[in-house]
């Protein structure tokens, strides 16, 4: 067997790999950085294809740009997050303040 | 010195007053008060909502699990099935070898491109790419009217506060790591993509892979030095602008080669030297549209996505200067 078809190979491998992993993986950042690699992989394996124009647009579109579309919707999400947090703590604040000022109230 | 050099040299900005920094409206304790209270009974009837989602959905997982596992089986099955009656890689396939012989014979005749690719997809089959620059156009369309923040479909009066507090959030420009990388980085990637963009019919790329490369320069850009940089030469209005021009340029010239094509007219179109940069007829201009309309698709779609406008002139900093 040549070097390229075993390279071939484990390329494909790794690409069943991580679109099998990108289903099954909890934390959403580590999945979109596979859905990355994933996407680099299919370039090379266009590039091996002998279909450069293929390859150029799968490493620019898949692996650049709509992997951070992909960042900026999760960190906008996990901020959509930290906010309600933030407001929760904020109603929690307020009705300490109200049961003191009622406790003022009664004390007078 | 006219306005407009003054304006390209950078000494005014026209945006001066759309740049303004917002800044957090006086607005009184106890309104502040009311919309965290309004939108935490928002936050907690979605809970609520979940739950009751959750409990009801809990009762068919058994079901839904197997009608999954089944689906996938069944389509695992079907493309394995499918994928094992093509022809082997490389090998000759019967029912496209007509339209392969004619594309591979006389594609550099008939095109003048020496990239075939390029040939077949911005000449033979332009009507699909007029197509897809068409769908991208429609899909920035969508995003805008879905992300963008305008006066009239802000939640709140002090909405346009929050996106630039949250896009503080993303800001990176502060990072020199990221900085240095970027001063080295973007200027290539632009050189680039413009050659990709101007080379597409005498080697591999075109307009679609060089102004997907172009767009995620602007984006680099953007992200490295932020988007007051970007904002001085692309807004929303120059976008729109070179995005109209591109389709319609694009639709009127292919409209004219089809109109020609199909009566059996010449249409007077050199051809150029086969090789040259000014060679394949209409696949340069037509390359640098596409181009034009991806990459500003592209940048489009992740100013869009980060803070709701295109070029600083949606609500977020237009509203302040009133």
């Amino acid at each position: 067997m040549e070097i390229r078809e075993i390279f071939t190979i484990l390329l494909l491998i790794i690409l069943i790999l991580c679109a099998i992993a990108v289903n099954f993986t909890k934390n959403l950042l580590s999945a979109v950085v596979i859905f990355m690699a994933y996407s680099l992989i299919m370039a090379i394996v266009w590039a091996m294809m002998r279909s450069p124009d293929l390859a150029i647009t799968e490493a620019a579109v898949g692996a650049g740009v709509s992997g951070t579309l992909f960042l900026v919707t999760l960190k906008k999400v996990h901020l959509e997050d930290k906010i309600v947090s933030d407001l929760i703590e904020i109603d929690l604040d307020e009705s300490e303040e109200e049961t003191a000022e009622v406790g003022e109230g009664a004390q007078v | 010195m006219t306005s407009f050099e003054k304006w390209f040299y950078g000494e005014t900005d026209v945006l001066n007053h759309a740049m303004d920094e917002a800044r957090e409206p006086d607005s009184p304790d106890h309104a502040r008060k009311e919309r965290v209270k309004a939108r935490l009974a928002e936050i907690r009837e979605t809970e609520q909502y979940r739950e009751r989602v959750e409990n009801s959905r809990k009762e068919f997982r058994g079901l839904y699990l197997a009608v999954t596992a089944v689906g996938a089986i069944a389509l695992i099955g079907v493309l394995l099935y499918v994928t094992a009656c093509l022809p082997e890689y490389g090998a000759e396939n019967p029912h496209t070898l007509e339209v392969i012989t004619r594309y591979i014979e006389k594609g550099l005749e008939e095109t003048g491109a020496v990239n075939i690719v390029s040939g077949i997809i911005l000449d033979y089959r332009a009507f699909d790419t007029l197509g897809e620059s068409h769908v991208l156009f429609t899909a920035l369309i969508c995003s805008m009217l879905l992300l963008r923040l305008d006066r009239k479909n802000m939640r709140s009066d002090h909405e346009d506060y929050y996106t630039v507090r949250t896009d503080k959030f993303f800001d990176l420009s502060a990072d020199q790591i990221f900085r240095r990388v970027g001063a080295f980085l973007v200027p290539s990637i632009f050189i680039f993509g413009i050659y990709v963009v101007l080379n597409g019919q005498v080697s591999p790329g075109g307009g679609f892979s060089g102004g997907a490369i172009l767009g995620a320069g602007l984006i680099l850009f953007s992200a490295s030095f932020g988007f007051e940089k970007v904002d001085r030469i692309f807004t929303r209005k120059v976008s729109s602008i070179i995005t109209l021009c591109s389709l319609g340029f694009y639709s009127f010239a292919k409209g004219y080669v089809f109109f020609t094509g199909a009566n059996g007219i010449e249409n007077h179109i050199p051809k150029g030297t086969p090789g040259n940069i000014l060679s394949g007829g209409m696949i340069l201009p037509l390359d640098i549209a596409v181009g034009l309309v991806v990459g500003c698709t592209m940048f489009g779609f992740y100013s869009l996505f980060r803070r709701g406008s295109i070029g600083g002139n949606g609500a977020a900093t237009g509203k302040s200067s009133k």
